[in-house]
């Protein structure tokens, strides 16, 4: 959390001017029952209604300068903390910016997402409160005490002794029930859970007639959470009565002492209620105070994360400055190769084992490579590599002859158009969209790649064509939609070397074939990397690798794999075995 | 008035959820009401015992006692009636809330698929915890504020009353004025506050789609352009921000300046009153100290207006959800479908999911027991709907569907879909051990079952590798499985009851090719002599179907096994030749 506050930098005059008016507005408020006892003392004992008049217009001009005082206070604390929170947002976000692939996996995006929202508010609010009221409250008590000071010694004893007693009270109510309420939100989380996951999962429960026993288990859950929200409500319910209690018992000695002190002509009549009167603001703050911190601690622990998550250091050199270790990169047969491998290795972070072990391959430009193999044999941290989403951890990647480290980040990416698995699209209307491939792109050229991508005719069968405004993810369309327009982004840009990674599962048959036949007529101009699960959609490639476990077993065109490479030939037989079977 | 008239319904309904504590609501109020009156009470006897203090040498020691002992005695009763009030009202609070969730958890298991599936889960979920919290919230913070807030302000009404009407007078002319002033700035600032969430839901809405998409963001390079557009937002939420936060929090100084105003006028005709020995000085004290209570619930009372009305908004919510029609309940007379053979029968089965779109018209299948059926066509062809119907998720329009000849609307649900095995597209497990997910079917299932069936489904493996293997805790999303894991679970659910119906649904879509060998051969096995419907994109299993129904559109377009599909060169044989490509 101190870090973050080098973000109030900016703010410091508001920071520091904000609580000090508030200051100044208690302090006023703390003339206030000074005058009621001068009333008291001076006007009514001698019948002055001059002199009482004075002392209420007093009482009116100390509520007009705590007005202004307040105001004011307000507004440098508002300010404080709306500049603080944009500084912070716009540094977070900047930052979240700056991640490559690796922190993103290991932070999860959608906690980052809370960090930026609603983290951020809280931290606003807690803030705005701060400035607010931290150092009004405790004035305000020890104020009071000071003043009852003033008026008698042995009566402001009473009050020594009155407020520890109260702050033990308060805050120690308070220290035992936050862990308790913790405790209620993870019920509560379980009570919220069961139910989501009763209503995604709906058909699988019907289908096994689980209602009644999901019923029992959400009533059993439901209750422990009612037991522990009414065992804490007890606790809490303690805090209004026992500082009832405490306040009063004080105010009782208070008069008692009072009354001593006033018959032995060391106090006034309207001091006793002076006195009484600052017992009564005490209350006030102290619980004004418990809630405040109360904020504060949980301001405090979104502070924390929000700060944490900007102590994130990007483990990726991003200018490409980084003067690799080139020593692989130099052997100059290499020179005409768009795209090679040497040895390549990749360990993601946290991860125990290589994810891919010695890849070595290059490939000509122009030529279309088809990546195939098992679930989690590699695939996509093949092609990952390529963009630079992933460093190697050992040997390295080179394109058009240069380590992809010594790139630019931006100028590398500029050559690759990448479809990732996930169809994933932006809200905005279709152009829009495609300009994430090139900002400058035409029309035409949009249209272009549309064609290509089989996906002109969703362009054309929507109202406003590529003014067509699609929701959030695109919801508005279909999964294979979504899916040809992914593809037509990357196009836009007409990349060096395109990267499609299982990017046709949401297609049907005729147009996944349709598709390759476009790409292929394409060919010459740009290095194709098609990662699939069927062999059907690369075995026309001019060279398939085939992963198993992270590494190669085989590499080739189709039918020279279909006889060196067993992996293959398995995968191939299970999807076309008839067709096998009547060959042999 | 059509507002009023519903809230004044949902407050009936609240009422009625309240009924079984009533002698608890009784009680509080009650409570309240004692405790609100000897909470005023307290500073009359101050005064007096102030009054007794008059200067040196002129102080009833005894008299003050005795009242000083009175006011121990009322304190502590209070404090315990207070403490007992707000254990009841936690009680009453959250056994409500307790009582509305499970009433409408229950009616979650009874609504229709119809109802479930057009509504987002995230509005339900939120209506099920969300809504029910704020409104017991509200209902707690409301009922008890206002009552307590009312109570006070005629309890302090008639004290004053009875010690001077005059300056009483003043206090309520007066007072009401903080009331004003909040309203004029909650006013003024409304347009504030809304542009703000407004502004704030649109950064929101930015940073949700953006930073979950970082990584297609950093394909693109698009990191400058989104950090341009997350500024520009950024500033206009700060400039709205600050008006809002800065208008609206005026309320409370400005308020407590009319506090003081009160305070000062009463300071004023109490002491001018006190002159002419209207009142004690005793009398005074009390009424300073009535000026403040008296003016904090009216400063309250608005709050509590807007709290109750939003409480009222969120039962609304809940009761729309409770009091949604169940799907229709199971006819008295039905029958229990027990060993099914397998025979099932579509006759002129028409169904749509809106009245507007017919989707399945006239449909006519007859599947004898034992047979596959593949249902295969381009994606989002509405080949879950044949399924729906199936397991009676939804009910036909006209027609009627029948196993072993009995119209499925006369078997038992529990019966009809227990002779069902499924395996869905997108797959689910719930929170809970690996065991407790496989065993959904057959509670009462032997060590020896589960494991003889993870082995048919090709899981035990990696059920084994596992931390704990059967015991591993997985939550909702099974995150830390894979997909192709996840999917090997769902089948083994089915491997270990073995219903003698199967409805497999792309089940082995994301598995990869290798294990997918395996699982075929492992279907090829529980789909012996087993009726088996399969929504299926490998051309494989299509071939060998019994029966191919071709779906394009919600429509069954082409009916018939491969050979006859072929010969007819319709859709299906321009699908089939188009993989060969």
């Amino acid at each position: 959390m101190k870090k973050l506050l080098t973000y109030l930098k900016d703010y410091k005059r508001e920071s520091i001017l904000g609580p000090l008016f508030k200051m100044l507005e208690a302090s006023f408020e703390l003339f206030v029952p000074l005058v009621i006892a001068s009333i008291i003392d001076v006007g009514i004992a001698s019948g002055d209604k001059g002199y009482i008049l004075s002392r209420c217009g007093i009482l009116i001009l100390l509520g007009i300068i705590g007005l202004v005082c307040s105001i004011t206070a307000q507004y440098f604390a508002a300010k404080a903390s709306v500049g603080f929170a944009k500084q912070v947002r716009h540094a977070l976000f900047s930052h979240i910016q700056s991640l490559s692939f690796t922190e993103l996996d290991t932070i999860g995006t959608s906690t980052l997402v809370t960090r930026l929202t609603s983290d951020m508010n809280q931290v606003q609010n807690g803030l705005n409160l701060t400035l607010r009221l931290f150092l009004r409250s405790p004035f305000v008590v020890f104020g009071a005490m000071i003043m009852a000071f003033t008026i008698d010694f042995k009566c402001a004893l009473i009050f020594a002794v009155a407020i520890p007693v109260l702050s033990v009270v308060v805050f120690g109510i308070m220290l035992l029930s936050i862990p308790l309420y913790k405790k209620v939100q993870a019920k509560l989380d379980q009570v919220l859970s069961r139910t989501r996951e009763n209503l995604t999962g709906v058909r699988v429960i019907r289908a096994f007639c689980k209602e009644e026993e999901e019923n029992i288990h959400f009533k059993e859950e439901n209750e422990s959470l009612t037991q522990i929200q009414k065992y804490v409500g007890r606790i809490s319910a303690l805090l209004n009565p026992l500082t009832y209690v405490i306040i009063n018992f004080a105010v009782i000695a208070l008069i008692h002492q009072g009354g001593i002190q006033v018959s032995l002509g060391i106090l006034s009549q309207g001091q006793v209620v002076a006195l009484y009167n600052y017992m009564s603001q005490i209350l006030i703050e102290l619980i004004k105070l418990a809630n405040l911190i109360i904020s504060i601690t949980k301001a405090v622990a979104c502070g924390n994360r929000i700060q944490a998550a900007l102590e994130i250091i990007p483990t990726m050199d991003r200018l490409g400055t980084a003067s690799a270790k080139s020593v692989l990169s130099q052997p100059g047969a290499q020179d005409v190769a768009a795209i090679s491998f040497c040895h390549a290795c990749l360990c993601y972070a946290n991860a125990s084992e290589n994810s891919l072990t010695d890849i070595n391959f290059s490939v000509k430009k122009g030529e279309t490579i088809g990546i195939i193999g098992g679930t989690g044999s590699g695939k996509t941290s093949l092609v990952g590599l390529i963009p630079r989403f992933y460093d190697v951890s050992q040997g390295s990647v080179l394109v058009n002859g240069k380590d992809v480290r010594e790139y630019p980040l931006e100028e590398l990416r500029n050559k690759i158009g990448v479809v990732p698995q996930k169809a994933v699209l932006f809200k905005g209307s279709i152009r829009e969209n495609m300009l994430w491939g090139k900002k400058s792109a035409s029309d035409a050229e949009i249209m272009e790649a549309l064609t290509i991508a089989q996906a002109k005719e969703i362009v054309e069968g929507k109202e406003g064509g590529l003014d067509y405004k699609l929701e959030q993810g695109g919801k508005n369309l279909s999964g294979g939609q979504r899916q040809r327009l992914t593809i037509a982004r990357a196009l836009v840009r007409k990349p060096e070397i395109l990267i499609l990674d299982d990017s046709s599962s949401a297609l049907d048959f005729a147009t996944d074939a349709a598709l390759r036949k476009a790409l292929r007529s394409l060919s010459d101009k740009i290095t194709v990397f098609m990662v699939s699960q069927r062999t059907s959609s690369i075995r026309h490639a001019d060279k398939i690798i085939v992963l198993d476990d992270g590494a190669i077993v085989g590499a080739g065109a189709h039918d020279e794999l279909l006889t060196s490479c067993e992996v293959y030939r398995e995968i191939y037989e299970s999807q076309f075995k008839k067709e096998a079977a009547e060959n042999a | 008035m059509h507002k009023r008239q519903t809230q004044t319904k949902t407050l009936k309904k609240v009422l009625q959820h309240l009924k079984k504590y009533w002698f608890l609501m009784i009680l509080s109020i009650l409570f309240a009401a004692i405790t609100v009156a000897l909470t005023l009470y307290v500073p009359i006897l101050v005064g007096r015992g102030i009054d007794l203090i008059v200067d040196a040498g002129q102080v009833d020691f005894a008299g003050i006692r005795e009242i000083l002992k009175e006011i121990g005695i009322i304190v502590l009763a209070t404090a315990l009636l207070q403490w007992l009030m707000n254990t009841i009202n936690n009680k009453i609070t959250y056994q409500l809330v307790r009582d509305v969730r499970n009433e409408a958890f229950e009616k979650l298991q009874k609504l229709p698929l119809s109802y479930l599936d057009c509504h987002p889960s995230g509005e339900i979920v939120s209506r099920i915890i969300t809504d029910v919290d704020q409104f017991a919230d509200g209902l707690l913070i409301g009922f008890t504020q206002l009552f307590t807030g009312i109570a006070t302000i005629l309890g302090t009404l008639v004290f004053m009353l009875s010690i001077h009407p005059g300056i009483t007078a003043v206090v309520v002319v007066l007072t009401p004025l903080s009331l004003f002033v909040a309203k004029f700035i909650a006013k003024r600032t409304y347009d504030m506050f809304r542009l703000q969430s407004e502004t704030r839901a649109e950064q929101t809405g930015l940073i949700d789609e953006m930073v979950v998409n970082q990584k297609v963001v950093a394909a693109f390079s698009q990191e400058e352009e989104i950090m341009g557009r997350f500024d520009e937002i950024n500033t206009r939420l700060e400039s709205c921000s600050l008006k809002a936060i800065f208008f609206s929090s005026l309320t409370n100084p400005c308020t407590r300046f009319v506090n003081s105003v009160v305070y000062a006028a009463v300071g004023l005709t109490g002491a001018l009153a006190s002159v002419a020995a209207l009142i004690s000085v005793g009398d005074l004290s009390c009424f300073l100290s009535y000026a403040n209570q008296y003016t904090k619930p009216f400063n309250d009372i608005s709050s509590v207006i807007t709290e109750l009305q939003n409480a009222l908004a969120c039962a609304a919510r809940i009761f729309e959800l409770i009091e949604e029609t169940p799907q229709p309940p199971e006819a008295p007379e039905a029958l229990t479908l027990k060993n099914a053979s397998g025979k099932i029968s579509l006759e002129q089965v028409s169904f749509s999911y809106l009245p507007e779109k017919p989707l399945i018209e006239n449909l006519n299948l007859q599947v004898s027991p034992g047979q596959r059926i593949a249902i295969v066509g381009p994606t989002g062809c509405g080949k879950t709907t044949l399924i729906n119907l199936l397991m009676r998720f939804y009910d036909v329009n006209s027609g009627q569907i029948r196993t072993d000849g009995t119209d499925i609307r006369n078997l038992t649900r529990k019966s009809l879909r227990s002779s069902y095995g499924m395996v869905l597209q997108d797959t689910w497990l719930k929170t809970g051990t690996i065991r407790e997910n496989i065993i959904m079917g057959k509670p009462e299932a032997t060590e020896e079952e589960i494991i003889a069936a993870a082995k048919a489904a090709h899981a035990h493996s990696f059920i084994k590798r596992l931390p704990k293997g059967y015991n591993t805790f997985i939550t909702e999303d099974g995150a830390s499985l894979s997909q192709g894991q996840k999917q090997l679970l769902c089948i083994t659910r089915v491997m270990l009851c073995l219903p003698p119906m199967l409805i497999l649904d792309e089940a082995t879509s994301s598995i990869d090719t290798r294990t997918e060998v395996r699982i075929q051969k492992a279907f090829q096995r529980l789909m012996q002599g087993r009726t088996s419907f399969i929504v299926a994109h490998r051309l494989s299993t299509i071939r060998e179907a019994d029966i191919i129904l071709v779906m394009k559109d919600g429509h069954i377009i082409e009916q018939g096994n491969h050979e006859q599909l072929l010969s007819q060169k319709g859709f299906y044989s321009n699908l089939y030749l188009s993989q060969e490509l």
